[in-house]
């Protein structure tokens, strides 16, 4: 065990320090809280501008092939650049989806034309991508969505309604997976598209959601024309396109947003209860010790897999551990930060809610995160199967052509 | 970076794994338990054959000089396999507060027979309910004789000698050599939790003592339950495995309701849970074996970090593999609850879950005023 660099990347981890320093300003206990908002006008182009500066630098695409205006670097050097960039305020990212996952995964089923055309511009900020895949009907069971591509000539024609999409109503381009063919098994009737979302038909309405901003949208498809040329993979294979698009999510989930332990500390060590410090009392201190050695344990475990990346190992299904920990973390520690203030918790006037009521903003955006990219439920179906092997769910809809699955009883 | 173990310790780890499978496989554990004579002076000397007891330490004083992380993997092993032998005490604890504070006449006494699985030694600390605090020793130390009373000690029926705390003439406690074979010296079995490492009461009446140099203050005292604190962590790890290891096996054999009871989502998802928590524990735990292997001076929050992580983790894993056996596992016949006698024994031989979290904040928030 060895957590040095070698001359190599410390000379590496050097420029990159260097690189920030340069742009961006570090993080200080003070400056970190932030209240997750809807991503205003001024906040996509500072989002875009940050992203073109990076990859002007060589530091967006460090694993990226030089042809698409990557750095062809090391995953070790990948992992520095996420290690270094997290101790900075950077603008929040747009770009999870397009460079993080959809790019990954047209470079590995794009035709000639579509690698030419679609990398490069997404990793310069240029182009932002969103992911058309949950639907109405279908969101932990993705393989059940229903809307339907009918090819016409050169030409697709969809038509159906996508659901919870993030970024749709800023984005240029969309990873869109449909239905080609109800009358087989349900995995097996899929099609994968990459569709511009200015195409005509294209109707995307933003959605409220329980803090009352929006982040994500429903996006209506009718009779929208995609050229056969922007069709990702094989006529039915796109379920393994959209399943190699979400295991790409895993390497690029990195810390999850906070509040976290360090957070609810500084909280308690400036917070008076009962006449002494909060982070002095023995009710509080269970809590806290808790949330440390969870923060720490994900941490340590973040390192052996960067470990098992260095050499070349890909991140199995374990990697579900960090969003799974986190995610019930933020909820529970924005959940007790507020508990902590008592008959004024519930109080969201920064001038009255310390660290401007960051803890309550979390409280209204931590249960996405229990859900987005997978529910706690799914997650632990995952870690369950595929992790230690034991049997599938029985399933209702085995051995059933798509037309015949039983369906929800209740919409919307 | 490299937050792994070593290649040398990695494949050190096949052959502790294989040796500890064949020389005792669990139902050889539970003969001896059943037989009510739990120590196996035969296997403490082969574990001292292989190089495992004296792992690492010095050559001057028999061991292998391995280092400390091929020390927390056998724990990681021994954790697991549950083998009756005095490993904890003797290894994480006794031979540990020699290397640290003893001088080199009393290091080379006892040393060399514990790598060789000759001797076995033990640490008394604790004088009944409580937690490690200079308060609750009593025990005094004069004119180097030691009188009071220790309980529990862990393995102090076949202990040759322990370690014990005790209040020298300023009155703070240290550490001090005591041969528990010679006069003034009694021990008294006391019915235990854990069937294989049992406890003792011993009271010392005017028992010859020397004092450890290095160890006559409590920060010593602290120092060597932090050390020993991670590598009972890793064993806590091995055992937490163990136990999901059974629990999964159980599951995807029974059947109920036309299926495997491990097709059933309560099921999966709370041994998902006791995954998600032995991982956690065992990345905490790396990070002890590097802080241990480094004498870091992050050393005492890696330790509360290790100990508090491992100690839930084995608890949970225990104690949810009764619970996946159904009524198979509420059986002295199952081995359910040989983990889950040890994953409450180790909870609290080093102090409580309550004592380690108030130390863990207490330490990060004087770093945050430094
Ligand atoms: C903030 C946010 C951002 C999102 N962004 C996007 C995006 O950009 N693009 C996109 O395509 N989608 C996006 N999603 C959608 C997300 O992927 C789905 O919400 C998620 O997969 C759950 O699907 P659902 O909402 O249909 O809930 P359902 O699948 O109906 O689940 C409802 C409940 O049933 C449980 N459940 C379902 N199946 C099982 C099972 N097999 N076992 C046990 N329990 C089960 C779930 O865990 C959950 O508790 C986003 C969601 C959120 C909250």
């Amino acid at each position: 065990m060895d957590f040095s660099d070698t001359p190599q990347e410390a000379a590496f981890r050097a420029e990159v320090r260097a690189f920030l320093d340069a742009h961006v300003p570090a993080k200080t206990p003070g400056n970190r809280s932030y209240a997750s908002r809807a991503m205003s006008p001024a906040d996509v182009a500072a989002s875009k501008a940050w992203q073109r500066t990076k990859a002007e630098n060589g530091f967006a695409g460090i694993l990226w092939p030089k042809a698409f205006g990557g750095r062809e670097g090391t995953p070790m050097e990948h992992i520095i650049f996420q290690q270094e960039e997290e101790n900075y305020l950077v603008p929040a990212s747009v770009f999870n989806q397009g460079v993080g996952m959809a790019m990954p995964t047209v470079m590995t089923f794009g035709t000639p034309e579509q690698l030419e055309r679609y990398p490069r511009p997404a990793l310069f900020g240029d182009e932002i991508w969103c992911q058309l895949f949950s639907e109405p009907d279908a969101g932990s069971d993705l393989a059940g969505l229903r809307t339907r591509a009918v090819q016409d000539g050169d030409d697709w024609v969809v038509n159906g309604q996508k659901i919870w999409t993030s970024n749709a109503h800023f984005s240029d381009y969309a990873m869109l997976v449909t239905r080609s063919d109800p009358t087989v098994a349900k995995h097996a009737g899929l099609t994968f598209f990459i569709v511009d979302m200015k195409s005509p038909g294209i109707d995307v309405r933003p959605i409220k959601q329980i803090s009352g901003t929006s982040n994500f949208c429903e996006v209506f498809l009718s009779d929208v024309r995609i050229p056969d040329s922007q069709r990702l993979g094989a006529v039915g294979a796109g379920w393994k396109v959209a399943m190699t698009m979400l295991a790409n999510e895993r390497f690029t989930v990195g810390k999850t947003e906070g509040p976290d332990f360090e957070d609810i500390f500084l909280l308690t060590r400036g917070l008076e209860l009962d006449g002494r410090r909060a982070v002095d009392d023995p009710a509080v201190i269970e809590h806290l010790a808790d949330w440390y050695v969870q923060s720490a344990g994900l941490k340590y475990a973040r390192l052996r897999s960067q470990t098992a990346l260095s050499r070349g190992k890909t991140p199995g299904p374990e990697a579900s551990i960090g969003k799974l920990v986190s995610a019930s973390k933020l909820q529970d520690i924005a959940t007790y930060g507020i508990d902590l203030l008592g008959q004024a918790g519930a109080v969201m006037d920064p001038a009255v809610a310390p660290m401007n009521a960051w803890f309550q903003h979390a409280l209204l955006y931590a249960p996405g995160k229990r859900i987005a990219g997978g529910t706690d439920e799914i997650l632990r179906n995952i870690i369950a199967e595929r992790v230690l092997g034991l049997p599938g769910d029985i399933r209702a809809d085995k051995g059933l052509a798509f037309n015949q699955v039983p369906t929800s009883r209740r919409q919307g | 970076m490299n937050f792994d173990f070593s290649d040398d310790v990695t494949t050190m780890r096949g052959e502790v794994r294989r040796l500890l499978h064949d020389r005792f496989p669990r139902g050889a554990v539970r003969q001896q338990v059943d037989a009510g004579a739990p120590f196996d002076r035969d296997l403490w000397r082969e574990l001292g054959a292989m190089g495992w007891l004296g792992v690492a330490l010095p050559e001057a004083v028999g061991g292998a000089d391995l280092g400390y992380e091929a020390l927390c993997m056998i724990a990681e092993e021994i954790g697991g396999a549950l083998p009756p032998a005095p490993f904890a005490s003797s290894v994480y604890f006794a031979a540990e507060a020699l290397v640290l504070f003893g001088s080199a006449e009393q290091q080379v006494r006892w040393l060399p027979g514990i790598a060789a699985g000759e001797a076995v030694g033990t640490v008394a600390i604790a004088e009944g309910i409580g937690d490690p605090r200079p308060g609750g020793i009593a025990t005094v130390a004069a004119k180097g004789a030691l009188t009071g009373v220790k309980l529990p000690v862990v393995d102090g029926d076949i202990a040759d000698f322990a370690v014990v705390a005790a209040k020298g003439a300023g009155g703070e406690p240290g550490l001090w050599l005591v041969d528990l074979t010679a006069p003034g010296v009694t021990r008294e079995a006391i019915e235990s939790l854990d069937l294989v490492r049992r406890s003792v009461r011993l009271t010392l009446d005017g028992a010859a003592a020397e004092p450890l140099p290095g160890g006559q203050d409590w920060p010593a005292i602290e120092r060597l339950l932090d050390r020993a604190a991670i590598l009972v962590a890793f064993e806590q790890v091995g055992g937490a495995q163990a136990a999901l290891d059974m629990a999964v096996g159980y599951a995807q054999d029974r059947f109920a309701f036309g299926r495997s009871i491990g097709s059933f989502q309560a099921i999966k998802h709370k041994l998902a849970d006791v995954y998600v928590a032995t991982e956690l524990a065992r990345s905490n735990a790396y990070f002890g074996a590097w802080a241990i292997a480094n004498d870091a001076a992050d050393l005492p929050v890696a330790a509360a970090t290790a100990r508090i992580a491992a100690t839930d983790a084995f608890s949970l894993a225990a104690q949810e593999n009764i619970q996946t056996h159904g009524g198979m596992g509420f059986t002295w016949d199952s081995d359910c609850h040989l983990f889950y006698r040890r994953a409450r024994e180790l909870a609290v031989v080093a102090g409580s879950q309550r004592y380690w979290r108030r130390r863990l904040i207490d330490r990060l928030d004087a770093q945050n005023h430094g």
